[in-house]
């Protein structure tokens, strides 16, 4: 019953945000068709099922906690991608064009943070680096001191040098992507170095991987329950906190798999608008 | 005489033609590690002055053209450009690099260079090629950019696609629209790389018709072209390149007409 329902939790978010590139007007009718229509019915009646079987008396006394827990990931997960972006940049450059004494740092951080459990890293960080600032008075002393003291900074430092390393992997793939004619001729015509990477270079090595980057957008939503482990309280420590108090399991997993599910559809469709920015025929 | 002294007001029009130089080009060597392609060349082009470069595959024809806008740099020889001297720093292991990179973008952007491959951005649309450089080199108001830009994909024929990403053009719409980009740019001299030989044979007429029409107006250009019978209407003096040197030059009637070294006359009689 319950496997069911996840999989026609799964129907809705999908097909909302079909996976082929350019949707023609045709396809976007598609859902008009008898079998779609049933699938639908069918997916409407496990759903209305599953709220009229289940338990879900719970929820009212959880609302706020979910609705924070909620917050909480979608502003972890858009700092970290954003901020690890931020990096990826760089960390791609170098390595793709850059002098060895900065090639081989980046390429070793990229090859650390892919090589290591993200798990580890927080660890290591929150545990370890966590635990060494209290010795020194002039840490404690200082104006970070509240923030350090916190879960959160660790959280997001773990998971922002994360998604910088991987895709510090990706940007350099795209860097070294873009053909030469296309910076050749932005050489040619007499552009700065800096000017050539805005306007020509970047642009298109962020387009290049626009796809990989909202796959790992979606890989980065779905690593960040591990900072539960830390003590932040995001989504999917609220499913365990109920599941604690009321030893209701079913309901709240369930709960929580529709909204990671939901999540993801926004962030694809969301990607999927930048791409179309573009036109997808590039070189 | 600085650059922007060169550069006429309206443009749209050829600088007036007052044969000054606007290239000069002594004793050009370059090396590629042990393999010297360009064994000392020499060139003067003038303002007006249509210069077709031909020569067998591998002679060093767009090596040479690379090494005008610094995009190879020479290994040695002398390079005046709008009547600047370019300086040369030696970098130690036999080769010199551009003193001033300042110098060279400046220079760069007043030389309107046509790739073999168009390289038109792919990201931008024709209209938004058009207007790049004005607008984020030559510090060109966007609006005053976007009319010229207009003005100019008119002239070549492509103003119904002025917003059409180049993935979506022909390739003989494409090498227009590459024209387009260099003269927006008001160029002193026009650079083209076998403008047509990525073409498909159908769509060299069109390009070929724009590039005609640019030197009939008065417009200096250097041509590499495989294209014989093109460089004898248009040039107004014709080089003959073997590796790496020039075999033989002169006004295009003398050079077809009556080519003296026997390796000419014999490159002219496989071509055509
Ligand atoms: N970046 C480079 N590194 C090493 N060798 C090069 C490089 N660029 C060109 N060469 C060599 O220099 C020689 C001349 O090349 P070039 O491209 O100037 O010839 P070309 O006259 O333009 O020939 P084509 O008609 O085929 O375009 C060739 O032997 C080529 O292999
Ligand atoms: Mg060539």
């Amino acid at each position: 019953m319950s496997k069911l329902i996840a999989d026609t939790e799964i129907e809705i978010p999908l097909e909302t945000f079909p996976i082929h590139k350019d949707t023609d007007p045709a396809q976007r009718n598609e859902w008009k068709q008898p079998h779609r229509i049933i699938l639908i019915l069918i997916g409407l009646a496990l759903v209305g099922s599953a709220i009229f079987f289940l338990r879900w008396d719970w929820l009212p006394n959880y609302g706020d906690l979910i609705l924070q827990g909620l917050w909480r990931t979608i502003w972890i997960l858009c700092v970290t991608v954003f901020l690890g972006f931020l990096l990826a940049v760089p960390l791609g450059l170098a390595q793709a064009a850059g002098p060895a004494i900065l090639a081989i740092p980046a390429r070793w951080f990229c090859t650390i943070i892919r090589g290591t459990p993200l798990l580890l890293q927080l660890w290591l960080l929150y545990y370890g680096l966590g635990s060494l600032f209290p010795q020194y008075p002039w840490i404690r002393g200082s104006e970070l001191w509240p923030y350090l003291r916190q879960a959160w900074p660790y959280a997001v430092l773990a998971l922002t040098l994360s998604y910088a390393g991987y895709e510090g992997e990706v940007m350099r793939g795209a860097f070294a992507g873009v053909p030469k004619g296309q910076l050749e001729a932005a050489r040619a015509f007499g552009m700065r170095r800096f000017t050539i990477l805005r306007r020509i270079w970047l642009p298109q090595a962020i387009h290049r991987a626009l796809p990989t980057l909202a796959g790992e957008a979606v890989l980065q939503l779905k690593s960040t329950p591990l900072v539960a482990t830390i003590t932040v309280v995001d989504l999917y420590s609220v499913a365990s906190r109920v599941r604690q108090d009321t030893f209701i399991t079913y309901e709240p997993l369930l709960l929580l798999a529709a909204g990671y599910l939901v999540i993801t559809g926004i962030i694809v469709f969301l990607f999927r608008r930048l791409e179309r920015l573009v036109p997808s025929r590039l070189g | 005489m600085t650059v922007s002294d060169a550069v006429s007001t309206d443009p749209l029009q050829p600088q007036s033609a007052e044969q000054a130089e606007a290239i000069h080009v002594w004793n050009l060597h370059k090396r590629f590690g042990a393999l010297e392609v360009l064994k000392g060349v020499s060139m003067t082009a003038r303002d007006g002055d249509v210069v077709a470069l031909i020569g067998g595959s591998g002679s060093g024809k767009s090596t040479f053209l690379r090494c005008i806008n610094f995009l190879e740099n020479p290994t040695s020889g002398v390079i005046r450009i709008n009547g600047e001297d370019i300086e040369m720093v030696s970098d130690g292991a036999g080769g010199q690099y551009p003193a001033n990179r300042r110098q060279i973008e400046r220079i760069r952007s007043r030389l309107g260079m046509v790739f073999q491959n168009f390289n038109l951005w792919q990201h931008m649309t024709l209209l938004q090629n058009v207007i790049e450089v004005p607008v984020h080199v030559l510090g060109m108001k966007r609006d005053e950019a976007i009319a010229i830009g207009e003005q100019l994909l008119e002239r070549v024929g492509l103003s119904a696609k002025r917003d059409v990403y180049p993935a979506y053009l022909s390739g003989g719409q494409q090498q227009r629209g590459a024209i387009a980009r260099a003269l927006a740019i008001q160029p002193r001299v026009m650079l083209f790389d076998e403008p047509t030989s990525a073409l498909d044979p159908e769509l060299v007429g069109e390009v070929l018709k724009v590039i005609g029409d640019l030197a009939k107006e008065g417009r200096t250009m250097l041509l590499v072209t495989h294209e014989m019978k093109f460089a004898r209407e248009v040039a107004s003096h014709v080089m003959y390149l073997h590796n790496g040197i020039v075999e033989e030059e002169g006004p295009p009637e003398e050079l077809f007409g009556s080519p003296k070294s026997e390796r000419l006359k014999q490159f002219i009689r496989t071509v055509s």
